[in-house]
């Protein structure tokens, strides 16, 4: 199995706080890889980063074996931002068309994705409702939606299921390892500690450090303990 | 390819908007419609003159100058009685001397009646002068015992007036519109545009779009195009309205008015969308009105930029604005080809090129590509 994204030595600073501190990770083909740490951690400031929409930043970064930001690389990542950024002024629909026009997708096969990304997520029967109408939860569904709308080799979720109920994030999760089991690679952000007992691998970050990672079972072992939040309070301890 | 994504967007998000939809293209109609009655009826009164002392003939032909006279036997305090009988000034003939005072709440309209008058005294007194001057040299040849000559009564010689541009019904309304058809597209644009492209910054779909393969100048030349088309709309739209509905003047080609206005939205859009950068809401964007576009309204031709200060005249040539109101007006007043604006157009097509690559450049600190 390949390296899919490589981060060496990354740092971050938003003036004179830094918000990541020499971060390494390397994420597997076909893995799914969380990284699990309370909210202000740095997760999403490093996401961005590996996305390569932030390019202000100490480090390297590769994905698929190029520097980012590079676009044919770009073309193969969908990405889920933490904070919805649609277009309230149009419908589900037209915001998934405008997402999937910007990929090279021919007008049948964007037809298919469309309805496929929608029904994924249970928006079908809301597609042409205007974005301003949906409720929060729905708008993180119409997200995720536009993150596999291209059907993406690289799949990059920013906390994911925040708002979603338990019965569609059972869905959602269940539709994560089928994607994987396609062979697709997924990195997923989470504070929610049961999550994380589903990803592959584990990161888990605490104020902008990686303290500590393995599959769950690994931690689990590596700690001695049942549950992957004792690793986490007693990684992040020997931290302190 | 993405570019056109960007546009059929932005064209979507555009007829949604119904209001903004009307701003752009009705509001200016409106406030052109109310400029042209603003500074074409003429329903100014006859100016009110009292008069006291003066002969018939004198307020005949004060009457004549259209000046409604009202004759007084006596007068105290002439300022007092203007104030009271609402006269817009007052006449007193004492002796030799007369004296004028006026009520000058409107400069404008004493200087007017100020000059009536003074034509008038002028007339008279000339009259009068030529009658001594008969008297005088009848009275010479009388006393020389000269044959008779007969005076010849000098008639004042008929003017002809001749204009290089406009005609006498020239209103300033005819030099005005040009600079405001122009005024109005730069900034409605302007506005238009460059709050769209915050608010994509403000709800994060600017950033958003970033993990997508488009690249920063898809973005600008989709905003171009995008609201470049709304402001062709537009611009049709305000330039027939003034010109088949408001009858304003217009010697030269409608299609250089449309073009010089395209050029000058191309600037406002561009300069628009790169301002929005520099704004955190559309408050801030509604900051860069009094410091960016009401500033050009004053060197835009309204007043003259040739009798300004020099340093006056050095922040005119940094405005766009000044070069479109240069260009409209030279070719709906003056009806001047494209060849005699062709530096006006230069140096606009210059503005919107500099700006435009100013944005690609502003879009860096989201990504390098
Ligand atoms: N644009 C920004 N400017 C300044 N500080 C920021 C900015 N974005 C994030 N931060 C700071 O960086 C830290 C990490 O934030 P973030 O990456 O969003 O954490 P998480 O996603 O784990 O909740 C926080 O302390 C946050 O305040
Ligand atoms: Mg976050």
């Amino acid at each position: 199995m390949g390296s899919i994204i490589v981060a060496k030595r990354v740092s971050k600073s938003f003036g004179k706080k830094e918000v990541l501190s020499n971060i390494n990770l390397t994420v597997k083909e076909g893995e799914i890889y969380g990284l699990i740490g309370p909210s202000g951690s740095g997760k999403t400031t490093l996401v961005k980063i590996l996305v390569g929409m932030d390019s202000d930043f100490q480090g390297e970064v590769e994905v698929l074996g190029a520097a980012m930001p590079n676009m044919n690389v770009l073309s193969k990542i969908g990405y889920m931002a933490q904070s919805d950024a649609l277009y309230p002024e149009l419908t589900g629909e037209e915001n998934l068309q405008f997402f999937a026009s910007l990929y090279k997708l021919k007008k049948e096969e964007r037809k298919q994705r469309i309805a496929y990304a929608a029904d994924l997520v249970k928006l079908t029967p809301h597609l042409s409702k205007k974005v301003m109408a949906y409720s929060g939860g729905m708008k993180r569904r119409l997200s995720l939606a536009i993150a596999l709308i291209h059907n993406p080799q690289i799949l990059v979720l920013d906390e994911p299921t925040v708002g979603i109920d338990p019965e569609l994030r059972l869905s959602i999760w269940h539709e994560l390892s089928r994607l994987k089991n396609e062979g697709k690679t997924i990195v997923v952000t989470t504070h929610v500690m049961d999550e994380a007992e589903k990803c592959d691998r584990l990161a888990m970050v605490r104020d902008g450090k990686i303290i500590t990672g393995g599959s769950p079972s690994e931690l689990k072992n590596q700690y001695a303990v049942n549950h992957l939040e004792e690793v986490f309070v007693k990684a992040g301890g020997k931290n302190i | 390819m993405r570019t056109i994504a960007v546009v059929r967007r932005i064209f979507q998000q555009m007829l949604r908007d119904k209001r903004t939809l009307a701003l752009m293209f009705v509001a200016p109609l409106l406030i052109l419609t109310l400029f042209h009655f603003l500074f074409t009826s003429n329903t100014a009164e006859n100016p009110k003159l009292g008069v006291a002392n003066a002969d018939d003939a004198l307020v005949k032909q004060l009457k004549d100058k259209d000046i409604t006279v009202i004759t007084y036997e006596r007068v105290g305090n002439a300022k007092k009685t203007i104030v009271d009988d609402q006269l817009d000034g007052f006449m007193q003939i004492k002796g030799e001397g007369i004296q004028l005072t006026f009520e000058n709440s409107d400069p404008s309209k004493t200087k007017a009646l100020q000059i009536k008058i003074q034509q008038v005294i002028a007339a008279q007194s000339a009259k009068k002068q030529a009658s001594i001057m008969k008297e005088w040299i009848q009275h010479l040849q009388k006393t020389l015992n000269a044959p008779k000559i007969k005076m010849e009564q000098v008639s004042s010689p008929k003017m002809h007036i001749a204009y290089v541009y406009g005609n006498k019904d020239t209103s300033f309304f005819d030099v005005l519109s040009p600079v405001l058809v122009g005024f109005f597209v730069f900034f409605f644009v302007f506005l238009i545009s460059g709050i769209a492209l915050l608010r994509e910054r403000t709800t994060g779909t600017l950033e958003r779009l970033m993990a997508t393969p488009i690249r920063r100048s898809d973005i600008v030349f989709g905003y171009l195009l995008g609201y470049g088309l709304f402001a062709v709309i537009q611009t049709v739209i305000v330039v027939f309205f003034a010109v088949k509905v408001l009858d304003i003047m217009l010697v030269g080609s409608l299609w250089h008015v449309i073009i010089i206005n395209l050029l000058l939205a191309l600037v406002a859009l561009s300069l628009g969308i790169l301002l929005s950068a520099f704004a955190n809401s559309e408050f801030q964007m509604m900051q860069f009105i009094p410091i960016v576009i009401i500033p050009q309204v004053f060197f835009a031709g309204i007043l003259p930029v040739e009798g300004m200060a020099n340093w006056l005249q050095m922040i005119a040539k940094a405005m766009p604005m000044y070069y479109g109101g240069d260009a409209l007006k030279s070719v709906m007043y003056k009806g001047v080809g494209l060849g005699d604006i062709r530096m006006d157009l230069f140096v606009l097509f210059g503005f919107a090129l500099l700006f435009i690559t100013l944005n690609v450049f502003a879009l860096k600190k989201y990504r390098k590509i």
